[in-house]
């Protein structure tokens, strides 16, 4: 009976034939197939042309800041996104719903909206960025300004991976620390910081991937200028203005395998993350 | 909802008994929203009286390259009113939507109007900003689009550059160090002439904005002529944005006649006094002089003279590693 079922070709799930090619299907033509024609776009270029494009100064310089600013955003989400995660999971207060809600906000908007909002208040006739121009402190139009649009959409994905794995945590761990002894921060550090860790790196590298493709509300806040404050998304468009599709899909080539290797990274350091967690816990 | 129902009905054989609505679209550039709002209602007057059919125009507006880009993936555009020839050249080269030789179809190298860069600047001019040698000063903030994104950036970018070929007795090396101190004191390169325009009027950025006559007429019309004065410099370009009939898109839509008509009533006496009441520099000369009030005199060079023509100037300037890369490039 046991072989019978081995050998059949019928699984106990129905459906996998089904769900398995509506699946690929889906992928390839959401995802492969722009991809492939990416690529192929970019096979137009011959190879020296290629290195020049990828390593022109200006090339380099943007993807300095791109990876730099979507790197530096994403940290800052980490910390700031998790404190947000741990007072809506753990305190309860007057307007939490709210708070709760507002978090989703960068979500919704659209990008540029958010742009145009974010260079309007951080100008330095701006109701914020009035306060830093004093100090010498320019916000909008400077790389800063990038930072902060970066940053702003990448905090709903921190405190959306985060906020599920601290409400699922038992008490009764934390109360075990406690009876054996550790303090607060102990058992902040020893116990609940390590549970975090993968949700926490999820939650960094899908703010990071996201930062990294930004363009809409960028440009907004960005002064655009080459070498200085050019994200490479920009440089992208104004190659595809100059109707320059190879040279333009030459740095998306970059953009890509520069993010799979990073992400590919980030997803082996979460399976170490996760392993190492399961040997201490257990 | 019986009642309801019947008046849809109605409306729906009112429409069909009527004459053919018949749908354009037009693919323009960013600053001539409103010169196209009103144009397209003089023409659909026009084309009702001499047809009895009704003409409904769509407009798109962006920037000049951007929008050729939408044509050449497939935007349906009847007809193109573009910043430059340029960017019709590509959709003719790219696309081949249209004949090469599109120029040649209507009057003027088929520019029915023209327009200029002229310099927008803060109340009372407190900067002292006359002419070009003013914005390459230390501490002078200027405010442009990115000619890499936008058409009329491309024509202001050459316009400072004519300016020192004619002031440098056309020694290009000068000229090159003119146009790079120029761009050092741009804090803001927008992609567009529009985005150019807030940052200076409502975000308050740069002492002095370089913009289409119309769009600096425009913004001080909109933020209030209190708040800006227009400087026409002595010498400036002659920006001539061209239009054109996509004919492959036309005669897939059956629409080449009404669309052809469209753009030849840019040349009648209507279509040139809606081109000037927009601050548009009308060709027909009766007209110009009408409205010679909304124009300052002075002189123009073309980019055919000073550059060599759209091809040759976007070459040596715009292309990846031209002269308007060489600008932020670091030194060696």
């Amino acid at each position: 009976m046991a072989q019978k079922l081995f050998k059949s070709k019928t699984r106990v799930l129905p459906g996998f034939r089904l769900t398995l090619g509506y699946t690929l299907l889906y992928l390839s033509l959401i995802v492969l197939i722009p991809l492939a024609a990416v690529f192929w776009k970019t096979s137009l270029l011959t190879w020296p042309q290629f290195v020049q494009v990828i390593t022109s100064p200006q090339a380099l310089a943007a993807y300095r800041l791109s990876f730099g600013a979507s790197l530096l955003a994403a940290l800052i989400n980490s910390v700031f996104g998790l404190i947000v995660a741990w007072v809506l999971v753990r305190y309860n207060f007057f307007g939490k719903k709210f708070v709760d809600a507002l978090v989703d906000l960068p979500f919704a908007l659209p990008t540029a909206v958010a742009g145009i909002t974010l260079a309007t208040l951080y100008a330095p006739n701006g109701w914020i960025g009035q306060f830093f121009e004093p100090l010498g402190i320019k916000i909008s139009f400077t790389r800063l300004g990038v930072l902060v649009a970066l940053t702003f959409i990448g905090l709903p994905f921190i405190v959306r991976t985060v906020q599920p794995i601290l409400e699922d945590f038992e008490p009764e761990i934390e109360e075990a620390a406690a009876s054996l002894g550790a303090n607060r921060w102990q058992v902040f550090w020893r116990i609940i910081f390590p549970t975090l860790t993968p949700a926490l790196i999820t939650g960094f590298a899908l703010a990071f991937a996201r930062a990294l493709g930004e363009y809409g509300s960028v440009v907004f806040i960005s002064s655009n200028i080459p070498m200085k404050t050019q994200i490479v998304p920009l440089l992208i468009m104004t190659k595809l203005e100059q109707f320059d599709y190879p040279g333009a899909t030459a740095l998306a080539v970059v953009m890509l395998v520069f993010s799979f290797v990073l992400l590919l990274t980030i997803n082996v350091l979460q399976w170490w993350a996760n392993r190492y967690n399961a040997t201490n816990l257990s | 909802m019986k009642t309801l129902l019947n008046i849809g009905l109605v409306l729906a054989l009112a429409v069909s008994a009527n004459a053919k609505e018949i749908k354009l679209l037009n693919v323009s550039y960013d600053p001539t929203r409103e010169l196209y709002q009103e144009y397209n209602d003089a023409f659909a007057k026009y084309w009702k009286t001499k047809t009895g059919d009704d003409v409904v125009v769509a407009q798109s507006h962006g920037g000049s390259g951007k929008q050729a880009q939408s044509v050449i993936n497939g935007l349906g555009a009847d007809v193109v009113t573009l910043a430059l020839a340029y960017d019709i050249d590509a959709i003719a080269a790219q696309a081949k939507l249209l004949p090469a030789n599109w120029g040649e179809k209507f009057p003027n190298n088929s520019t029915p109007y023209t327009s200029t860069i002229v310099f927008l600047v803060r109340k009372g001019n407190p900067k002292n900003i006359h002419n070009w040698d003013d914005l390459v000063k230390a501490g002078t903030s200027v405010v442009v689009p990115n000619p890499k994104t936008s058409g009329g950036a491309r024509w202001a970018y050459l316009a400072a550059y004519a300016y020192a070929l004619e002031t440098f007795n056309h020694d290009d090396a000068k000229a090159r160090a003119f146009i790079k101190q120029l761009y050092k004191n741009v804090p803001v390169l927008d992609s567009g002439a529009r985005g150019s325009t807030v940052t200076f009027a409502q975000r308050g950025i740069g002492d002095v904005l370089l913009a289409w006559e119309n769009e600096a007429h425009l913004a001080s019309k909109e933020f209030g002529a209190d708040k800006f004065d227009i400087v026409t410099p002595p010498l400036s370009i002659l920006a001539e944005p061209p239009v054109a009939l996509v004919t492959k898109n036309a005669k897939k839509h059956g629409t080449t006649e009404v669309a052809n008509a469209y753009l030849n009533y840019l040349y009648s006496d209507e279509g040139q006094e809606i081109a000037a009441k927009n601050f548009y520099r009308p060709r027909n000369q009766a007209i110009a002089t009408k409205y010679a009030a909304n124009f300052t005199q002075l002189k123009l060079v073309t980019i055919d003279q000073e550059f060599g023509g759209w091809t040759k100037a976007q070459a040596t300037h715009f292309a990846d590693g031209g002269v308007f890369d060489q600008i932020f490039q670091p030194q060696n």
